[in-house]
This record gives structure tokens, sequence and C-alpha cells, in this order.
């Protein structure tokens, strides 16, 4: 291994790919992680983003491609000579050792002075909240004190890469996005590279520096949170990453698209598609008090409601448009949007800013 | 803070209603439990209890300590008790070494090749112990199988004497007492998570390492599960330590048979197996005492 002595390695990850049968689980994907940066890996399950991490932590060979740690070529290098850290999705702690025991296995195996490891360990339990359970078995331990245990023991021994596999999974939703919060906060306290899979689109977005979103073994997309959200690059990531809309658009001879005649935008530079699709968030939307004049800034959209669904902070509007596409709209529920009064059935117009329009390539399906 | 619950009144709404539904629910299930209880009873607490009854009972019927007190007067007894201990042993210990990479050959194979592989160990399980306990004579003795074969080949010079004593009594039992071991053992080895021995891998742990400090202590539960049920079975083995033993090994369940073929005399051999049962049982107290026998035996964590 190198010899860089600074809390973090960068992964390079190139052209790599992996075959199950006649299947791609990884095509070609190449993806560099920064030192320091949390990334992670996002998709519907089989997509191959735990494929992709596995092969990063050496359990499984790809066919062909090439994976570094920083100036490292570890392609072929065996998973225990890796020394990165990872926290398995199910914990994968040692039933038969105590919570110190398995804190202190990887201290143990490099021979690690007893009182090192001992003063290391505590720190590590430390980090996560479980000085007082040292001693106990991990049978007596909790989901959530179980995750803390694994995270612990992935972290201990200085790795420079932290690899987490779904380590949320199993915790109930509450517990969840505290850990979340937490995982984030220990990110920045060590500063180690830190690649996260997940299916859970809510918890990249609240955890990563840049998301990866992959799809039938292919690199869909890669950018930080606000890119994806607000600019994905193509059907299946704006309906992957948050809820959507789609209408098709149609294309006139100066390269402006419109939708039911009123223009939303042009056609991006050196773009080639014929097709267009507009996606529109939900909570973009806004009711228009029926007093008030239309905005030219702004892109309405009028139909009727078909459900309503109240959901505390929100309410959520469908409705059908008068062509037959539908469209969702997510209002607040304070009282000056007067979402209580709304009627299924009732005709409705809604608007949205010109500039939070998000136009893809590809027609709307 | 959950308020603590309010004393439960009798004239609360279908209280007596839902205590007779309560009370008829339990009796239901006794009385299906019922039949089992009977079989019981009738197929082990009468016989042994008869057994019992008997090994207090003299030659003319008188109730005395005679035989217990014959068991501690003659050394030969305590010496088939010994020999009934040193052979159990050795047959468990030999039955963990063979019986251990086989199990871990089987629990690392992909699990469809796993049938194949276990018929091997269940073939032998299916024949009839008669058989297979005279296949290791023929195979053992001195111009068998095995000894022209050494012979042939220049292993050994003069045939060697493989059947009829110690050698031929282990050969035999372990034979026949391996599908005890294996069986719980695999079980045991499949239920280790796979991912574990990843993350001691993932942890910096060699090969070697993560067998020995991971796999190794995990399968502890079934090597202990398939070594009491050998260990157990072996103590009153009598088919094939009398057929390859000719009489040099003598084990308890042999020495009962000659005493009710020799001297018909039930109230000795009733003594003799009450002993080996309260043996038995300590046996299975001392391990319980040292393992966690409720998680190893009933899969309780």
């Amino acid at each position: 291994m190198t010899s860089d002595t600074s809390a973090s390695l960068s992964i390079s990850v190139t052209e790599l790919t992996k075959t199950y049968g006649k299947v791609f689980a990884l095509n070609r994907v190449s993806i560099d992680v920064k030192a320091g940066e949390f990334l992670t890996l996002l998709g519907p399950s089989g997509s191959g983003k735990t494929t992709l991490l596995m092969a990063i932590a050496g359990f499984n060979r790809p066919d062909s491609g090439r994976i570094c740690f920083g100036d490292d070529d570890v392609t072929v290098l065996p998973p225990h000579k890796r020394g990165v850290g990872m926290v398995f999705q199910n914990y994968a702690l040692f039933p038969h050792m105590s919570v110190f025991e398995n804190v202190a296995f990887p201290l143990k195996l490099r021979k690690i002075p007893a009182d090192e490891k001992r003063q290391r360990v505590t720190e590590a339990l430390q980090t996560v909240q479980l000085s007082d359970f040292a001693e106990r078995g991990i049978d007596q331990l909790s989901g959530g004190q179980r995750q803390r245990v694994a995270l612990a023991r992935a972290f201990v021994f200085g790795p420079k890469i932290l690899l987490m596999d779904e380590p949320l999974s199993a915790l109930d939703k509450k517990l969840r996005e505290e850990m979340q919060i937490e995982l984030k906060q220990l990110h920045r306290q060590l500063g180690v590279t830190t690649v996260y899979v997940t299916h859970d689109q809510r918890e990249a977005l609240t955890m990563s520096d840049r998301i990866a979103i992959i799809d039938h073994g292919e690199l869909a997309q890669i950018g930080t949170p606000r890119e994806i959200y607000n600019a994905p690059a193509n059907h299946f990531v704006a309906s992957f990453i948050g809820e959507s809309s789609f209408f098709p658009l149609t294309k006139n001879k100066s390269g402006t698209l419109h939708y039911a005649g009123v223009s939303v935008g042009k056609v991006p530079n050196r773009a080639t598609h014929e097709n267009w699709t507009l996606v529109i968030r939900p909570e973009r939307l806004s009711l228009r008090a029926p007093k008030t004049s239309k905005n030219t800034d702004k892109i309405y959209f009028s139909g009727k409601i078909t459900e309503l669904v109240y959901q505390g902070e929100t309410a959520i509007v469908m409705m059908v448009m008068e062509d037959g596409h539908n469209l969702t709209a997510r209002m607040n529920t304070r009282a000056g949007n007067d979402v209580d009064s709304l009627r299924v059935g009732q005709n409705l117009l809604v608007g949205i800013d010109k500039q939070d329009v998000i136009i893809i390539p590809g027609e709307a399906s | 803070m959950t308020p603590s619950p309010t004393p439960h009144r009798e004239d609360a709404l279908n209280a007596t209603k839902l205590r007779v539904a309560e009370r008829r629910q339990s009796l239901m299930v006794l009385a299906l439990t019922l039949p089992a209880i009977i079989a019981v009873c009738l197929v082990i607490v009468i016989p042994v209890g008869w057994l019992f009854s008997l090994s207090f009972l003299d030659s003319n019927g008188d109730l005395s300590l005679v035989n217990y007190e014959k068991m501690i007067a003659y050394k030969s007894y305590l010496r088939v008790f010994k020999t009934t201990f040193n052979v159990s042993f050795l047959t468990t210990f030999l039955c963990i070494v063979i019986g251990y990479p086989l199990a871990y050959f089987l629990s690392q194979i992909p699990r469809k090749y796993v049938g194949l592989f276990m018929l091997t160990v269940l073939l032998p399980f299916w024949t009839s112990l008669l058989v297979r306990t005279y296949a290791w004579l023929v195979m053992l003795q001195r111009n068998g199988l095995i000894n022209n074969f050494a012979i042939d080949l220049g292993i050994w010079d003069a045939p060697v004497k493989l059947a009829h004593n110690l050698n031929g009594t282990l050969i035999g039992m372990v034979h026949i007492m391996l599908p005890f071991l294996v069986l719980p053992l695999y079980a045991a080895m499949r239920r280790i998570d796979r991912h574990a021995l990843q993350a001691a891998a993932n942890l910096g742990a060699t090969p070697v390492q993560a067998f020995w400090q991971i796999f190794v202590p995990l399968s502890l539960p079934g090597v202990v599960a398939g070594s009491l049920i050998v260990f157990v079975l072996c103590l009153g083995f009598y088919v094939t330590p009398a057929v390859l033993g000719g009489g040099k090994v003598i084990l308890v369940s042999m020495q009962i048979t000659a005493i009710l073929e020799d001297q018909f005399n039930w109230g000795a051999a009733s003594a003799l197996g009450v002993v080996l049962l309260v043996s038995t049982f300590a046996v299975l107290l001392l391990a319980s005492r040292f393992l966690k026998l409720d998680s190893v035996m009933f899969g309780r964590r």
C-alpha cells in the first residue's frame, strides 16, 4: 500500500465490466471518487451498485477494467490486503466475540500493542456512543447498536477508504434518519473517502457529496445532489430521484420547445435529439389564486383533481389534464394555500416558474 | 412511562366469558398432546421403570442392592465401563478429525452439488448395520482385502491384525457414526454467515486467520452437537464392536448380553443398564455445565 499519511485516498474505477452468465452486472463503468469525498452509489435492486462496491472491496473479481486506490492499482489485490473498512448490510459482526473484541479484531490482526489497542477501541466506541457496551455480547444489542459496532470496527484501524453496503436498511425510519445525520458528521470528522450504497434516494440526497446513479449495470449520471435533482440527465434519473410528471414537448423549426402551445424553453446547444420531454417536480407547482392575473414567467396547467392525499406537512394533489396527461402537485398545508378547501372533481389551475421546469431528451412514456 | 395497568375487575366487560374461552383453549391443547404423552409412557417410562425396579431385586425376587454391590466388588465391571468410555471417546475424536474436513467441504461447495456428496455420506447410513459390519470384517481380516492389497503393494510385509481387536472396533464404529457427526456439523456450518468471513478478510485477516478465528469458533456448536450424539450412541453400541472386536473389546452392551445369555440374570443386566443410563445422563449434564447445550441442541439463541 501507499505510504501516504493523509486520512484518505482517491478511488479510480476505469471501464469496469462484470458479467453473470450473459447478463451485464457492470458494463464499462468508470467512476472517480475524490479523496475525502462521500459518494453514494444509488440504484434500484439488481442495478449493479452492490457488485461495484464488492469489486472495490475485492470480494468479486471483475471480467475487465481497473481499480486504483490513489496511485496503486489494486485490481487483483485480495481483500485482506486492500486495507479498506467496510460496513455490511447485515452488519456481519462476529457473534462469538464481545463488542470490544469485535472492534479490536482488525487491531489484533495488525499486532497493535495491548495498551494502544485498548485506547483505540475505547475511542472508536466513544465516537459511536457505545462506551458502556464494550463488554456486551452481540446478541444483547439492538439493531441500531449493532450498526454502530459494525461502523466502529470498520474505521478503528484507520482505513483511508470506507465502504458501506446499505448499512441502514434494516433500521426503522426514525432511527435511520438519525443515523444518516450521524454518519454524515462522522464522515466529516474522519475525513475518510466513503463509498455508500443505497436504493433510498432520500438517503442519497441527505448524505452525499456526489451521487452516482447506476441503472442496469451502467452509470446513468453522476453529480451533486442538487445537479441530479435539478438537472436529471434522462427519464430514468428523473423518475428515480424525486417525484415527477412527464409531458411530451413539440419542437418548432427555430428549436423552441412547446407544451400545449406555451413555449417552455429551447433545445440545448449541440443536442441532436428529435423528441423532448418536460419534467415537472410536484413541489415546484403552486396554486394560483383565482383573482390574480397570469404571470408571464410562469407556465400554467389546468386540469381536474382526481385524488387528494393529506400527508401532514404537505398534501398531494393529483390531476388529469385536458389532453389526458397526469400531473401531480405537492402543496404545503399552511393555511394560506387553502388546500383543505380542494375537492376531488374540481377544476384547478396550477403554475410553475419557467426556471423550475426540467427538459430532458427522449419521449415521455 | 407507561401507566400501571388498572387492577383486573371480575365484573369487567366480558371478563368471565373471556376467561372461560381461555380455559377451554388450554384444555384443547392438552387433549391434543394426550396421545403423545400416552405413547411416551408406554414405550419409555414403563419399560425403563421396570428395568430400574428389576435391578433392585436379587435372584429370589427379594429387594436388595446385591446387583450394585457386585458391580463394585468385581474389577471386571469397572474395566468394562472404562473400555466403553475409552472406545466412545476415541470414536468421537476420530469422527471429528475425519468429519470436520468433510463437513467443511460440503458447506463450501454450491448447494446444488451437496446432494450428490451427501449421498456418499448417507448411502452407507441406509444400508443394514449388520451388512456393513460384516463387510468391514471381510475387508479387515487376516487374509482380507486390505491386508492382501497392502502386502501386494509392499506397504507392509506380514498381515497386520486389523479385525478382532481395538483397531477393527474403532474403524467400524467411526464409519458407522460418521454421519451422526457430519449432518449436524454441516447444518451448523451452513448457518455461518458468509459475510462474517468476508468481514474478517476486509479487516485484514488472511484466509487462514479467518478460518481459525471466525469459522472454527462459529462451527463449534455443530461439533459439540454432533460429538454428543456420537458419544452417547457409542456408549450403548452393540453390533459393530461385538463383531469387529472379536471378544477382545468388551463394552457394557456386550456385558449385558453375556449376563443374560450365560446366567439369565435379569437383575444384574438391569443394574448394568441403569448404571449406563445414569452415566450417559452424567455426561450430558457435564457437557451442559460447560457448554450452552440449549443453543446447540435446540437452536436457541
